[in-house]
């Protein structure tokens, strides 16, 4: 099976992760049985609609995931080290510490009724052994490296005060106070406008090849993720069905869910009468079919999709979860 | 006035001159102590624009912009402050000039942005969609209009009996397609979309556009199309409208507008797009945010954040003009500086 790193170079691992909800009509399996690792200063996308799993798998993996919805399977291991059995205490350590995270909506993931001082210097004091003079500068600088202007007169100002675009800065100031390895970024552009988009996406992509953080960059913006990811892992109904360098997987699709769904994406300068359909939607939770969750909308089903679910398939440098890709090795295991 | 020789060529709607202010001012006591001024949000300030009949126009800008004021002043969701609306050639938007504005109205519909907000939860689909035909007294009888909402599901692909089922037993798309369904139930001619497929998933939004670009060629609809996201309009779209703090800044039509966008302001949006095709292009980020529109710039509006801003720009706020059919309202494409 293709490695992109031995698990002794990558940061971060996540091993056949399962995540459950359990309900009065039954246990609903939110995210099942997904693998990937991200290498240091790498960032991965991790695109899908709604209710694909994506939030839920960096929320996992921050140990932010709200009850009931609990780990069922699986190992979560940064840097050699197994994360998701913590205790709370430990795991408050490392989250923010090691890890940092930035949200969709910046005006919620601010404090409104504490200055950006305040937020910040707190989070740095609770992370590095720094005195207040010393962890006031370091907010300086890093207000300074997000890009807000004036960041010496804007750092006492209040959440109310900034823009969106400037918020969103201030979170992303927030999750680099303590140097973390890897930033879960959910949606981090969603709630922003395209020019005010472009201009995290460039700010994020430039700090963290400076700093060397590794990303984990969640969203349903096809085209977020290839202006700013190198590997990408699509996502659906809990399950990945496409991982892989983002040119292949964006340039060259395989899996017919990424297939289709870049098809559906309008795109300017070629013009098509009609955009290619995927016909139905997602399943619900609780209805996933039996076999390939893609089946009931796959124009290249087989009966095979309907009764077994397939594994992740290397195909070049990526690896596809569809019963068309790797037909070779399975006949071969037949023919045994 | 109503030629009828002249009535082909005549546009369906024309916008001349729309101005929509907002009060915003503080509470009459905080002004007399504080002494402040009255002050207003200038959402839509004096824009003009023409739809073809069978056309698709779009209006796209950042939030704020005033792009979807403009929607609901057109469909009588909002009065004029001032300029006109005009359909089919009579006026429809100050209120003591339209006589026949509720007449004419009925010839338009709407359709939301979020289909979570825009369906009445306590309704059946079947009531919601026939609430028009009731309205407009369309049809008569309980079996006819039965039978007429059966018809409108079926056309946006929902089966009849979905009629008996409530809002929240259907996904995100199949909702849009409820309105949709609501939408047609008018028959109307003309649909104002204001933001329709926004909060869906990419693979939904696929299935809406189709759906909403097959229903113009079979019932010969004419749109108003309202969007942030430019892919979606070169999609749908005959002709574009960039708006910016509450003007137009270049409308034309839509392949000569991606092709050759002359306006800073629209050259720096199709930048900011993201690059599916993975070019290598390098981006160059545009600096700065959209104004406030309480307190906008002086001059042109944009020029705080255009690179080719100069003095005149600050002072002088520019006119549209057009250049082989594009109108663009910027003072360095009329001087020639770029462009």
């Amino acid at each position: 099976m293709y490695q992109p790193n031995s698990s002794s170079q990558a940061l971060l691992s996540v091993r056949n992760l399962r995540i459950e909800f359990p309900t009065r009509h039954g246990t609903l399996v939110a995210v099942d049985d997904i693998s990937f690792d991200i290498a240091p200063g790498e960032i991965l996308g991790v695109v899908g609609e709604s209710g694909a799993g994506k939030s839920l798998t960096g929320a996992a993996i921050i140990g932010l995931l709200e009850p009931p919805g609990r780990i069922a399977q699986g190992e979560i291991i940064l840097e050699g080290r197994r994360i998701d059995n913590l205790p709370y205490e430990e795991l408050r350590r490392i989250r923010g510490r090691r890890i940092g995270a930035i949200f969709q909506d910046p005006l919620t993931s601010l404090n409104p009724l504490y200055s950006i001082s305040r937020q910040l210097v707190e989070t740095i004091q609770t992370h590095l052994p720094l005195n207040d003079r010393e962890a006031r500068a370091r907010a300086l600088e890093l207000l300074g490296e997000v890009g807000i202007p004036g960041a010496a007169e804007r750092i006492d100002h209040y959440p109310h005060q900034f823009s969106g675009g400037m918020r969103q800065r201030v979170v992303i100031a927030l999750a680099l106070c303590a140097e973390p390895r890897l930033i879960i970024a959910d949606e981090p552009t969603t709630a922003l406008d395209v020019s005010i988009q472009a201009q995290i996406i460039s700010l994020l992509k430039g700090l963290c090849r400076e700093h060397g953080t590794a990303v984990m960059l969640v969203t349903h913006d096809m085209g977020v993720i290839a202006e700013a990811a190198d590997r990408v892992a699509v996502m659906y109904s809990g399950r990945i069905a496409e991982i892989g360098p983002v040119q292949e997987v964006v340039g060259a699709a395989r899996h017919p869910y990424t297939h289709g769904l870049m098809g559906s994406i309008p795109s300017i300068g070629r013009h098509v009468d009609k955009l290619t359909q995927i016909e139905g939607s997602m399943p619900r939770l609780l209805e996933i079919p039996a076999g390939c969750a893609f089946n009931p909308r796959c124009e290249q089903v087989m009966d095979r999709c309907r009764v077994e679910r397939p594994n992740l398939q290397t195909a070049q440098q990526s690896q596809v979860a569809c019963h068309l890709f790797g037909m070779s090795t399975v006949e071969a295991s037949a023919g045994e | 006035m109503n030629d009828p020789g002249k009535k082909s060529v005549a546009p369906l709607l024309s916008v001349d001159s729309l101005v929509r202010y907002f009060d915003v001012s503080a509470p009459f006591l905080n002004r007399v102590i504080e002494r402040l001024d009255r002050s207003s949000v200038k959402a839509v300030d004096g824009i003009s624009f023409d739809i073809k009949r069978g056309e698709t126009f779009s209006l796209v800008g950042e939030s704020g912009c005033g792009k979807s004021t403009v929607a609901r002043l057109i469909v009588g969701l909002y009065q004029p402050t001032a300029g006109s609306i005009q359909y089919e050639g009579v006026e429809i938007g100050p209120r003591e000039a339209a006589a026949d504005r509720k007449r004419m109205q009925g010839h338009m519909q709407m359709i939301f942005q979020d289909p979570y907000a825009s369906l009445n939860p306590r309704w059946r689909v079947a009531d919601i969609v026939a609430e028009p035909i009731h309205v407009r007294g369309i049809h008569k009888g309980k079996a006819n209009i039965l039978a007429r909402v059966g018809a409108l599901l079926t056309q946006v692909g929902l089966s009849p009996a979905d009629g008996e089922r409530y809002p929240h037993e259907f996904s995100g798309g199949q909702r849009q397609r409820i309105s949709i369904a609501r939408a047609l139930a008018g028959e109307p001619e003309f649909l104002v979309c204001d933001e329709p497929t926004s909060a869906l998933d990419v693979s939904v939004q696929a299935q809406i556009l189709n759906l909403m670009k097959e229903l113009q060629d079979r019932l010969g609809l004419t749109y108003l199309f309202i969007s942030h996201d430019l892919a979606v309009v070169y999609h749908v779209s005959t002709k574009v409208g960039v708006m910016y703090l509450g003007r137009l800044v270049e409308w034309a039509e839509t392949k000569t507008l991606f092709e050759n966008p002359r306006h800073p302001y629209t050259r720096m949006l199709l930048d900011a797009i993201p690059d599916l095709e993975m070019s290598g292009r390098q981006r160059i980020p545009v600096a700065g945010e959209v104004p406030s529109p309480i307190n906008p710039p002086s001059g042109c509006a944009f020029h705080p954040r255009c690179p080719h801003a100069e003095e005149r720009c600050r002072v002088e706020a520019p006119m549209p003009r057009v250049y082989d059919g594009v109108h663009v309202a910027c003072h360095a494409v009329a001087d020639g500086r770029i462009g």
